[in-house]
């Protein structure tokens, strides 16, 4: 069975400015990768070119196995784009209406109040998208991305205009979409966000792929921190598996031991190491 | 074909939502009603025209009225597709409305399809309801008929289907506003062949003749409104043909039977470089 989306070597100049540089990236059904960079890295690039917006220059993408063009493919894809409008003069309603059409989608009125409940914008059905917020409009962005089930979900910047409480609702909807295996390919500046829902983490810098793997794979030790009775102690070199080893040692020399952790790097400060290491 | 129809609909909801409708509408209300005010005045004092000798008032004041307001109905609908399509690729990309609909299985040529499918009914029935209406008006007012009721209605929906072609065609390459400009200079340069015809006759020029030829038939709405004006007085003979063909905003001409087939080809190479434009497009 191919990956739910596939690219494989993706490079794409614009002009004299390389804006991706040999990019290989896989997503599996039900996995939820989070791809992260500086601005201008390449995500939002990448990201185009894997629906089929914008053209690679060399390499290829897939979805499901099929190039992003075909019409299968985008009956399984869903996007919601970094920086979208929608026409002002629909409501809510109008525009998921639309896009169950686009997409052949047979949910008819019960989908489209499912979904916008699922964002959290049921009282806003009929309401045109020039009287919402920015923040409403990105919650029927989700929306629409959602019409029709679709099982690979590609997801720009979703929460940049989210207040809190509507991040959280995020986390959730994709969480409960990775448990339907759904796909999701999500770029993000918030790495917070990232290291909470993600199960694989793509780091990009000037169009190429600097480090992948889990939150806990991208971030390291630095040690562990025992809190004894003479005070803290630090052991800088020692890792998780040392912690047995170093506590029983502490007890036999008469030591009371009240609390142990093993410290390591947030995915922030992992990310920054790994974009920092790349601009040098 | 379903996306097409999906997307035809989308536009034609847009086109109609759309403020820039209302404005044409509300313009076209105003125009209609000062045009059945100069006709009933223009009618009340047909004696008192004195046009050159062997030509009948009525003929003349009709004709010459008549073709001003189908430059009005050509002008207007001109403005009103323009406005519908002058951002549908690069300004609505660069508004971020088309990412979302092409992400979905329709294809560029279906958009393309779609969205212009959409201009041209909307564009063709304003004109013909403009274009009746003024015949109405200028008939029962006036008591003056043109020679060929339908073909003019048909030539001019036809020219202003060719400038929307061409607007749309432009939108691929350009983002809204110099589309706008850039369209509305293209429809100018037809206009300005029209009169170099006009200036052309009124001198023979065969030089100004044949430059207003080649430009009409290089940007055919113009081509179409010529003979349109042809038709209205086909029927009339000798000197005062040669005075109508003087008419408002490049003479009446004869365009002949090359005309269909030329605007045909015309608009299939439009749509070749357009789906080609459309396709390399990185939105």
């Amino acid at each position: 069975m191919p990956p739910a989306l596939a690219a494989r070597g993706l490079t794409k100049q614009y002009g004299s400015v390389q804006a991706l540089a040999g990019v290989d990236l896989e997503v599996e059904q039900g996995e939820l990768v989070g791809l992260l960079g500086p601005n201008g890295a390449g995500k939002s690039t990448l990201v185009k070119i894997v629906c089929g917006l914008v053209r690679p220059t060399g390499g290829s993408a897939e979805i499901a196995g099929l190039p992003p063009t075909a019409t299968e493919a985008r009956r399984n894809l869903g996007y919601l784009a970094e920086l979208f409008r929608f026409p002002g003069w629909y409501t809510a309603d109008e525009l998921l209406e639309l896009h169950q059409s686009l997409a052949s989608s047979q949910g008819g009125d019960g989908e489209r109040a499912d979904l916008l409940a699922l964002v959290g914008l049921e009282d806003a059905r009929h309401r045109p998208v020039d009287q919402m917020s920015k923040g409403m409009q990105q919650r029927l962005g989700l929306a629409q991305a959602l019409v029709g089930s679709p099982r690979i979900l590609l997801l720009d910047e979703p929460t940049s205009a989210l207040d809190p409480a509507g991040r959280r609702t995020v986390r959730t909807l994709l969480e409960e979409l990775r448990s339907r295996g759904v796909a999701v390919l999500l770029n993000s500046h918030l790495l917070s966000e990232v290291e909470l829902v993600c199960d694989r983490v793509a780091i990009i810098s000037r169009g190429k792929l600097v480090a992948h793997g889990t939150p806990d794979e991208l971030s390291k030790s630095r040690g562990v921190e025992i809190e004894t009775g003479d005070g803290l102690k630090t052991y800088r070199e020692a890792r998780r598996d040392d912690v047995p080893g170093l506590v029983a040692d502490l007890v036999n020399r008469g030591e009371k031991v009240y609390e142990v952790r093993v410290v390591r790097t947030t995915l922030e400060e992992a990310y920054l190491e790994y974009v920092g290491e790349d601009e040098q | 074909m379903r996306p097409v129809a999906i997307v035809a609909r989308y536009a034609l909801q847009e086109a109609l939502r759309r403020r820039v409708f209302q404005v044409v509408l509300g313009l076209t209300a105003v125009f209609v009603t000062l045009y059945a005010l100069g006709i009933w005045q223009v009618f009340r004092r047909v004696d008192q025209i004195h046009p050159p000798a062997g030509i009948q008032p009525r003929p003349f004041a009709g004709a010459f009225v008549f073709g001003l307001s189908m430059f009005a109905t050509l002008f207007l609908g001109v403005v009103l597709g323009v406005f519908l399509t002058l951002g549908v690729v690069q300004g609505d990309a660069e508004r971020g409305l088309l990412q979302p609909l092409l992400v979905r299985p329709v294809s560029r040529p279906a958009l393309l399809a779609g969205r212009l499918g959409a201009a041209w009914a909307v564009c063709t029935a304003y004109v013909a309801a403009m274009y009746t209406s003024l015949l109405l008006i200028t008939g029962l007012i006036g008591h003056w008929w043109p020679d060929r009721i339908a073909l003019p209605a048909i030539e001019l929906a036809a020219a202003v289907a060719v400038v929307v072609a061409i607007s749309l065609l432009g939108s691929i390459f350009l983002s809204g506003t110099a589309n706008g400009i850039a369209v509305f200079m293209i429809f100018g340069a037809g206009l300005v062949a029209g009169l170099l015809g006009s200036i052309g006759e009124a001198l023979n020029s065969g030089t100004l003749k044949t430059a207003s030829h080649v430009a009409s038939w290089a940007l055919p709405f113009e081509a179409l409104y010529e003979d349109a004006l042809h038709v209205i007085t086909e029927h009339t003979t000798g000197f005062a043909t040669f005075i109508l063909r003087l008419g408002p905003f490049g003479g009446a001409h004869n365009a002949g039977p090359l005309l269909g087939p030329w605007i045909v080809l015309y608009a299939v190479a439009l749509g070749v470089i357009g789906l080609a434009g459309f396709a390399r497009r990185d939105l």
